[in-house]
């Protein structure tokens, strides 16, 4: 007998698939943080996929800085009541009382309150012992070392000197009460095996992600969509460019690229000939060098 | 979402055959003692295959960091946490991801200094292959011997001997020879496992994506094209079915599905399975999936599978054909592993995950320390339907989990059973537990009974009194 080989995309959602179930098996109170982006929408599906023909039996969590694009927060409402999934959203409404934004506190500081503390609030808030993320392992040098099942302690802090093993796929999901675990699904996922399974599965995502002419203000290499919550600086003039977004944040940190793309096949073709990251498009994550192991070590996904 | 009563079924090639010029992904992760080099060799791989972003080399080119005798540091494209750049060595296995026109990898870069043996442990665990380094001037140390045992034990059965740093040595034949010798003595005792030998420099190349001039004497491929070319060496759909129960999914009183990744081998609609360790019977009615019902599975596939009687199946339970059921014991024979600076203590019950089997057991053998392999005999708390890890990598093998601090501690590969007749050099201790274990103790099974753990051993519930 021929022994068959599983193709790479459904061997790596078979993957994905056990590291879900053993989720919902393992923990107490899981939820799955939903972002909205293109691994947010591909990691609600292999959910779906994962516990089918029931429910997926968490729910979906958005951290809602409110300075997201507004076609997200309408792909996020309109998706998520498709499918079913019971959707909460948490806002550091105390952080933003006080005056929390990134023009006055500049976007590092924005993003420790609204994401990073929303985040472990939002978390603490419900009681979650397990929260399901989608980081992949190439998205960036400190994720290239994160555990699949990753350990948390009662701050929700990463201590990445001291990790525990993990062998095979024997995930160890052991927490004390208040300590959690960050689960990732989609840690052996590349950028270009997501496109590719988003066109398998013909998966929706958010149409930022389609190139389309749009009203845009170039800020030294970074080019921002002009929407209603971006303020123009001193001597900023709007134009008219096609572009679209590689990755999705808030609409003062996440730039859009310069793109003809406008369907999954001409973005996998055009990804194949980038030459640079999908995360240089996001101002926070090169504040510092190491920022994203500091602010993980925060809490931050 | 689709109703339960729609039975539509769907070809297997709608997981053998995906969208577009798919290529075979293989598994690698690196070893070695301290400083060898490996992490500069998987930057070279990087580079030389163009599959770095731009983005990320400028990144390293602007760093503070550099140590490299001439050129980039390529180590830092793997080496990404502020301690490592600091300290100069790697801490935790980095994963990198890179592909050529062939193949698709999935690297894992260890590191080489003992404190984090386990890190490297957990780095191999999931390959296919391991490149071992060895600097040319140093040849085989210690922690290349313990790398190699530690890899294979895990599984790898494909080692490849990268002797590096070759540039150092004028690239000499007669230091490569005699690495090779001494290299080939750390096979003996390795069953299955294939070996090969490349003479390299990580620093500027030689042999690594394409063959050194410098080394006119070396006839074989470089690292890249033997990589490229090696057969996958993991078939596990050709081995006994088996499949760990992982959760029931149970939407509604008319459907109960046992949800789980095939561990090995194959399942058939029609096909009769055991479940262990209760030994109890059926046959496969239904394989589901969210795409369509399947007539047929393989490993690693996730699936659901509904049989043709309602039996009393939970999580932990082993799904397997009563022709080639696995063999089920309370007292094993293993090698284990030991990952925790805590050593080994026979007064001590540990947890054992075996699959999604999660039981108490007590240990007797070698008192191991950190980073210590050997001989250690487990006696579980209910019984364990297990293979032997050279039989079987996925049902060969454990973890052991501290009941206290909830950490995993050490590794088990299963050598076989304790047969009746077998005197054992010590009985297990019967030591009381300590009031801390048995809180822990109740709450976990507690904990496990709500998710549907079979967990019935009568001594542990009620006659030790916990
Ligand atoms: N001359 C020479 N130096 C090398 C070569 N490969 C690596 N080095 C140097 O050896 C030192 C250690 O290299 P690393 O790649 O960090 O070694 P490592 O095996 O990853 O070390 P750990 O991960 O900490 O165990 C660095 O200074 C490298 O520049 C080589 O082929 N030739
Ligand atoms: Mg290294």
């Amino acid at each position: 007998m021929t022994v068959p080989v599983l193709s790479h995309l459904r061997a790596l959602e078979a993957e994905s698939i056990h590291i879900l179930r053993e989720t919902a098996s393992q923990f107490r109170k899981p939820v799955l943080l939903y972002s909205i982006g293109k691994d947010s929408s591909c990691l609600v599906h292999l959910a779906r996929k994962a516990f089918f023909p029931g429910k997926i039996p968490f729910p979906l969590l958005h951290i809602d800085t409110t300075y997201e694009y507004p076609e997200m927060i309408e792909f996020r409402d309109r998706f998520t009541k498709e499918i079913g999934a019971d959707l909460r959203v948490y806002t550091n409404d105390k952080a933003i009382q006080e005056g929390a934004n990134p023009y006055d506190l500049g976007t590092a500081k924005c993003c420790h309150l609204l994401r990073t503390r929303g985040l472990v609030e939002g978390l603490q808030e419900g009681g979650y012992d397990a929260a399901i993320g989608g980081a992949r392992r190439d998205e960036e040098k400190s994720r290239a070392k994160e555990r699949v099942f990753s350990f948390r302690d009662r701050e929700g802090r990463w201590d990445p000197r001291n990790q525990r093993p993990e062998l095979w796929n024997l995930y160890n999901g052991k927490v004390d009460p208040g300590e959690s675990i960050r689960v990732f699904p989609l840690s052996n996922w590349t950028e270009m095996d997501i496109w590719r399974y988003i066109e398998l599965e013909a998966i929706p995502i958010v149409p930022l992600y389609f190139a389309q002419p749009r009203q845009v203000v170039l800020r030294g290499p970074t080019v921002i969509p002009l929407e209603t919550n971006v303020k123009l600086l001193p001597g900023e003039k709007p134009q008219t460019v096609t572009c679209r977004m590689r990755s999705l944040g808030c609409t003062p940190c996440s730039g859009a690229i310069r793109s003809e793309a406008d369907t999954i096949g001409k973005i996998i073709d055009e990804l194949a000939a980038f030459r640079r990251s999908e995360r240089e498009n996001r101002v926070i994550d090169h504040d510092q060098d190491g920022s994203m192991e500091l602010k993980k070590r925060e809490g931050y996904f | 979402m689709a109703a339960i009563t729609d039975n539509r079924t769907i070809a297997l090639t709608h997981f053998t055959v995906s969208n577009r010029d798919e290529k075979p992904l293989l598994r690698i992760s690196t070893a070695g003692s301290v400083d060898d080099g490996k992490s500069t060799l998987i930057g070279r791989l990087l580079f030389d295959t163009k599959t770095v972003w731009e983005d990320n080399l400028e990144e390293i080119s602007k760093s503070k960091v550099n140590r490299a005798s001439h050129g980039l540091d390529l180590s830092l494209l793997t080496d990404g946490l502020r301690a490592e750049r600091e300290q100069g060595i790697t801490i935790d296995v980095a994963y990198r991801y890179f592909s050529t026109p062939k193949r698709q990898f999935i690297v894992a870069d260890t590191p080489g200094h003992e404190q984090y043996t386990r890190n490297m442990a957990t780095g191999a665990s999931t390959c296919d292959l391991a490149i071992i380094l060895l600097d040319a001037r140093k040849g085989v140390l210690e922690q290349s011997r313990r790398h190699s045992r530690i890899a294979w034990l895990l599984g790898v059965r494909h080692l490849v001997f990268a002797v590096n740093k070759m540039d150092l040595v004028d690239f000499s034949h007669e230091v490569f020879d005699e690495i090779r010798a001494h290299a080939t003595h750390l096979l003996s005792g390795m069953d299955g496992v294939i070996a090969d030998f490349i003479p390299l420099s990580a620093l500027d190349g030689d042999n690594v994506v394409t063959r050194s001039e410098r080394t006119p004497w070396y006839k074989g491929p470089s690292l890249l094209e033997l990589l490229e070319t090696v057969d996958p060496p993991h078939v596990a759909a050709a081995q006994p079915f088996r499949m760990s129960v992982q959760m029931v999914i149970r939407p509604h009183l008319d459907f109960r599905g046992y949800a789980g990744q095939l561990a090995s081998g194959w399942v058939r609609v029609g096909d009769p399975i055991v479940a262990l360790p209760s030994g109890k019977r059926s046959r496969v009615k239904r394989i589901v999936t969210f795409d369509g019902d399947l007539t047929e599975a393989f490993a690693p596939m996730s699936i659901t599978l509904e049989l043709e009687d309602e039996l009393d199946i939970a999580r932990g339970d082993l799904l397997a054909s009563p022709s080639t059921a696995p063999r089920v014991a309370r007292r094993l024979h293993t090698t284990m592993v030991w990952m925790s600076e805590v050593p080994l203590d026979k007064q001590k019950t540990y947890l054992l995950q075996h699959g999604t089997r999660v039981v108490p057991a007590r240990l007797n053998g070698e008192a191991l320390a950190l980073n210590g392999i050997g001989a250690v005999e487990v006696e579980t708390a209910e019984l364990l339907p297990y293979d032997t890890y050279r039989d079987n990598r996925a049902t060969g093998g454990f973890i052991l989990i501290d009941t206290i601090t909830n950490l995993t501690l050490a590794s088990g590969l299963i050598e076989g059973e304790v047969r009746e007749e077998e005197e054992t050099l010590e009985s297990f201790s019967d030591a009381p537990f300590t009031p801390a274990e048995r809180r822990k103790i109740r709450a976990l099974l507690a904990h496990m009974k709500r998710f549907g753990f079979s967990f019935d051993h009568e001594d542990f519930e009620q006659g030790e009194g916990i």
